[in-house]
């Protein structure tokens, strides 16, 4: 089997490994050096010997590996200012994707790949890019040697039996698990700049007001400035008002989530409330994890399931109901065939099981004393659930639909295979509309030049995305906070 | 109590009246309705899950089986060695497309003229040249002989085979046709009237025709009269009309006689039309063509096909698709009626190549196979070359990625926050973001890697490396909760019993806490990694969404994933990818289902509670 059709010896070409290798070496070294010095009496030791060797090994690898990570960054920006600079000439008459697509063509003919061009400029652009590479490539080969070997020199030399490895492995461990949990900061902290960044850079190019409150959303007429001049931008901006209005998308968004809430609100809680407080356990058995399925089938297959089923018949159920209606009462239902309605209904179908398994958490936080003292009272279960339980679980199913909600304005493939690409400002469900994620795919799948504004409005729609979902949130969480009744 | 006070207090108690007993039975009532609410919203969610299911599985079972033609090839050393080197590269220069469709022509002779050719060629896929080279390359001792060749149907071929092209039925016949000749277009008669069939199908689309053209009729009748109406008001108008008035009301009185003319036009020429149609339904025996809008109809004798193409009175007059062996007269036994019910304008497939599809199949060359095209070939735009291999190999890169990223990065997380963080604000705020980071709309996700990790840093697009990154960014919220829960329900007896034998507080983690909760934190990842190998949004963001043709060999090599194929393919119109679509979706939950089985078992197996 050919299934991994790289070769084994691409690994020795990977600085990582190298410096995995190094790291066991090293460690192994460390930790004999450490009980040689003690004649294997490692209680003589104030660390265990495998500290002393993870403290060797740390102190050869971890300044190469920072270097080769700060390499890997910066080197590609050299090389490409170096090619630019040399070749600044030829560059100068071409516009700006052309000059990112002249340097991914000199990238391309220097590695071997797939150049969309072979002229002279180029093949010497390439030439000089390889050259650039190899240079550098020994550099780094020689500067992570000089590290490694400087700093294992200088840990070997610094072990003796009482030197206290373990505090500083410990340390470093620390370090590495504050760090990880700085990641998640630091991808929300990353998630803003990078949204607000582009957002703003959108703004720039059409006013933030004609954005928001704009009735027209057409970006195919998106307009770029012919020059910098300011009559030229403000030109560029009021036209580009005109065709970046965000509220057909806004409204789409909310017609199709609210068709989905329509459609989950009711199964989902009903089910949630029949799986807790009535269903044998035998019926429960069978029928949570299929609820568990349904929350655990992508969301592509939905798309596919309402793109190729569900709009169709929906499609075809109005057109026989239009034979009837244009008998009896002399009008027809058109119903489009990338209807809201069938996005909706999928999309109701896919957050069923989020709606039942939230709320199935809320009604089962209800005290069990507030039932039997409603059983106690003669009410029935229904009337135990609708007077008792339900008023008490309230604020929490408000929270789980107000999530449930914030899920369905962030989904994307059911609507971006369903929905249509039109965005036409209805509410008639059996039309097409377009929704701010399908948007989002729609600017940015395809090649194009990044700062135009046809690119940058995604972003300024992705900052819309996030900031409502994040706002609901926030709301669900003060809901549950503000309106909890306290049992305890 | 005894029975006699029990009824004087039924009679007493206001409890027992009539109308409480009303009461009674209507709040039961009212019960079992809320009972039977609850049981139908469970109902309706199983339902939608068997649907979904459902459709899935019927589209995709006919994806894992593919029609084979084994082709008779005749591989003369002159044609493809002549020098006879034996050299595989020499022989892998051969003219291999030609030569199979010399074979192709060989096998069915009468496909005459360049349009009936290409006709034949089409039934093949488009790889044939390079299938029969494959073969060739693989065992070159089959130079010099007539090899029998496995090679693809066309997708269309391939699906007509299936049954998904048209529905085929048989007309019993009674009767012994004679016709007037073998080849070209011949006349057929039958002893007894089993034609009539015909006749009617064709009468039937005339009759359907005429009532078409007569609801079109009276709409214009309708239209005309409303024209009449406002024409006579017009007139009204125009005699009250003050003198500005009158030329503009002239000019609209004009428009609408011109309006009212050229309906008049059209209804007159729509009814001679009918007058037309019901004569040719009323004068049964003339002749009458068969109109391609309604079922074909392939009449089979001794040995060869006929397409009924006219009817004259009893007589049918029809095109030779494959040549009569002979002009004998032929026994109601000896010949066959068939009708494609779908009409030949609205399928893919001309009568002409279906009736060679049956003439291959009969002499036993087409074989149903298991179709490993589509578990060995990358994207393709062609049907039956199609297959999923590479998708798959770029969701393992890509996975692999997620899995050496967010596990190691989430479960430190989780350690530093469960075991070691001060509770101050700033792992409060820490906790808030994670918590976050979980309800962030995945779509935002691409946009973050788009922005950062390819604009930023310059990463290559298309990636696994990248698409891998993303979503390990966003499973991570997933494994950190997880692993923290699984964390938590370790108790703390453990750890105090740890650090009382001496232990420091980090090696009380990775010695002690962290094994016992290490099952938590796999099933958590192995959920996590579940939702990431179904996500499409974010990586359509990251350029994952493109066209490509190789199996990438590595996570920097262009890859595009399992539900980006997916998604893809469900965009092509050709029913044979709607299957294919379906096919990879069952391929992507039976690898979710396994995850899901590995997570429920680790879960059953190893995880304990104190």
């Amino acid at each position: 089997m050919t299934f991994f059709s790289s070769d084994i010896s691409v690994l020795f070409e990977q600085p990582l490994f190298w410096l995995l290798l190094i790291f066991f070496a090293c460690y192994y070294v460390g930790k004999s050096r450490a009980l040689s010095l003690v004649n294997n009496q490692s209680r003589d030791l104030h660390s265990l010997p495998s500290y002393h060797g993870a403290y060797l090994g740390l102190w050869a690898v971890l300044p190469a590996l920072g270097a080769w990570l700060i390499w890997v960054i910066v080197t590609p920006r050299i090389i490409e200012n170096a090619v630019s600079s040399k070749f600044s000439d030829v560059l100068a008459a071409l516009s700006l994707p052309q000059r990112e697509a002249f340097l991914r063509d000199a990238l391309a003919l220097a590695f071997d790949g797939i150049s969309s061009s072979t002229d002279k400029t180029r093949i010497a652009a390439g030439e000089l890019v390889q050259q650039l590479s190899s240079q550098a490539n020994l550099v780094l080969l020689i500067a992570l040697t000089v590290m490694v070997v400087a700093g294992a020199v200088f840990a070997f030399s610094q072990i003796t039996p009482a030197k206290r490895t373990r505090h500083v492995v410990e340390r470093i461990c620390m370090v590495a698990l504050v760090a990880a949990s700085g990641i998640a900061v630091l991808t929300t902290a990353g998630i803003v700049l990078s949204l607000v960044f582009e957002s703003l850079a959108f703004f720039r190019k059409v006013p933030f007001l004609d954005f928001l409150f704009g009735l027209h959303w057409s970006p195919q007429g998106a307009f770029e400035a012919a020059g910098a001049s300011e009559a030229e931008l403000a030109e560029a901006a009021k036209r580009n008002g005109e065709v970046f209005g965000a509220i057909p998308l806004l409204a789409g968004t909310m017609l199709i989530t609210a068709i989905a809430i329509t459609v989950a609100a009711p199964i989902g809680l009903l089910a949630a409330i029949y799986l807790s407080d009535y269903a044998s356990a035998r019926v429960r058995g069978y029928a949570k994890p299929m609820l568990e399925l349904l929350a655990g089938i992508p969301t592509v297959v939905y798309g596919f399931f309402a793109a190729l089923t569900v709009a169709p018949f929906i499609r075809n159920f109005f057109d026989w109901l239009s034979i009837h209606t244009d008998e009896w009462f002399g009008f027809v239902i058109p119903a489009s065939s990338e209807s809201a309605l069938a996005a909706g209904v999928v999309m109701g179908i896919m957050i069923i099981p989020f709606v039942s398994s939230l709320s199935d958490d809320v009604l089962n936080a209800v005290p069990q004393s507030l039932r039997d003292g409603s059983s106690g009272l003669g009410a029935t279960k229904s009337e135990t659930i609708r007077y008792v339980v339900l008023p008490a679980a309230l604020p929490g199913i408000v929270s789980a639909l107000i999530l449930a909600i914030s899920r369905a304005i962030g989904e994307t493939m059911i609507v971006v295979m369903a929905a249509g690409l039109a965005a036409n400002l209805t509410v008639n469900p059996l039309e097409a509309v377009t929704t701010v994620t399908v948007q989002i795919v729609t600017l940015l799948v395809g090649d194009q030049a990044f700062d135009s504004a046809k690119t940058l409005a995604a972003f300024a729609l992705g900052l819309m995305l996030f900031c409502v979902t994040l706002a609901l949130n926030i709301f669900a969480l003060h809901v549950v906070n503000k309106y909890r009744e306290q049992y305890d | 109590m005894t029975d006699t006070s029990f009824n004087t207090l039924q009679r007493t108690d206001i409890h027992t009246s009539e109308a409480a007993r009303e009461r009674l039975a209507k709040r039961y009532r009212k019960e079992a309705q809320f009972k039977y609410l609850g049981m139908g919203a469970v109902g309706v969610a199983v339902l939608f899950l068997s649907l979904l299911l459902f459709t899935v599985v019927l589209n995709a079972y006919k994806a894992f089986s593919y029609n084979y033609v084994n082709l008779p090839v005749t591989l003369n050393q002159s044609d493809i060695d002549p020098d006879q080197t034996g050299d595989l590269e020499v022989i892998g220069k051969a003219n291999f497309g030609k030569i199979a469709k010399n074979s192709m022509k060989e096998l069915l002779p009468f496909a005459s003229g360049r349009k009936q050719r290409r006709a034949l060629y089409g039934l093949m896929t488009s790889d044939l040249g390079i299938q029969v080279r494959q073969a060739v390359l693989d065992d070159p001792s089959l130079i010099g002989t007539t090899a029998s060749i496995p090679v693809q149907l066309d997708d269309v071929a391939d699906l007509y085979f299936k049954g998904d092209i048209t529905p085929l039925r048989s007309i019993d016949v009674t009767g012994e046709v004679s016709t007037n000749g073998v080849e070209g277009t011949i006349e057929i008669t039958s002893s007894s009237n089993d034609f009539a069939i015909i006749a009617d199908a064709v009468s039937a689309h005339l009759k359907a025709e005429a009532a078409r053209f007569e609801l079109r009729v009276a709409a214009k009748e309708r239209s005309k009269s409303r024209l009449q109406d406002q024409i006579s008001e017009m007139g009204i108008r125009i005699d009250g009309a003050s003198a500005g008035d009158v030329e503009r009301l002239q000019n609209s009185l004009a428009t609408l006689k011109s309006d009212f003319e050229t309906a008049s036009v059209q209804t007159e020429r729509d009814i001679k039309k009918i007058a037309e149609l019901n004569e040719r339904i009323s004068a049964a025996g003339s002749s009458e063509a068969v109109p391609s809008q309604i079922a074909s109809f392939i009449l089979k004798l001794n040995g060869g096909a006929v397409k009924v193409t006219s009817l004259a009175g009893d007589k049918i007059i029809g095109d030779v698709l494959i040549p009569l062996e002979n002009g004998n007269p032929a026994a109601a036994n000896q010949w066959s009626l068939v009708t494609l019910e779908k009409p030949e304008d609205n399928r893919k497939l001309s009568d002409r190549s279906i009736v060679w599809l049956d003439h291959l199949e009969k002499q036993g060359l087409v074989e149903r196979k298991f179709n490993s095209v589509f578990f060995s070939a990358g994207a393709s735009r062609e049907p039956e070359q199609a297959g999923i291999l590479g998708a798959i190999m770029g969701s393992i890169y890509t996975m692999v990625v997620t899995l050496l990223l967010s596990f190691p990065v989430g479960v430190g997380a989780a350690i530093y926050l469960e075991e070691f963080a001060p509770k101050n604000w700033v792992t409060k705020w820490i906790e808030v973001n994670i918590n976050n980071l979980a309800a962030v709309p995945s779509i935002v996700f691409g946009l973050l890697g788009l922005a950062v990790f390819l604009n930023l840093f310059g990463l290559p697009r298309s990636a696994p490396l990248v698409g891998g990154m993303v979503l390990a960014l966003m499973t991570l919220p997933t494994i950190i909760i997880a692993s923290r829960a699984a964390l938590r329900s370790v108790p703390p007896s453990i750890r105090e019993a740890a650090l009382g034998i001496g232990a420091s507080r980090l090696q009380t983690v990775t010695h002690h806490v962290l094994p016992l909760a290490m099952p938590g934190i796999l099933t958590g990842t192995i959920l996590g990694m579940a939702q990431a190998l179904g996500e499409t949004a974010p990586l359509l963001m990251i350029g994952m969404v493109a066209f490509i043709v190789d199996i990438p060999g590595g996570p920097l090599d262009p890859a595009t994933v399992l539900p980006v194929q997916i998604f893809m393919w469900a965009d092509f119109p050709e029913p044979a990818f709607q299957q294919k679509t379906s096919a990879a979706i069952l391929v992507l939950l039976a690898f979710l289902v396994i995850m899901n089985a590995l997570a429920v078992v680790l879960r059953k197996r190893f995880e304990r509670r104190w």
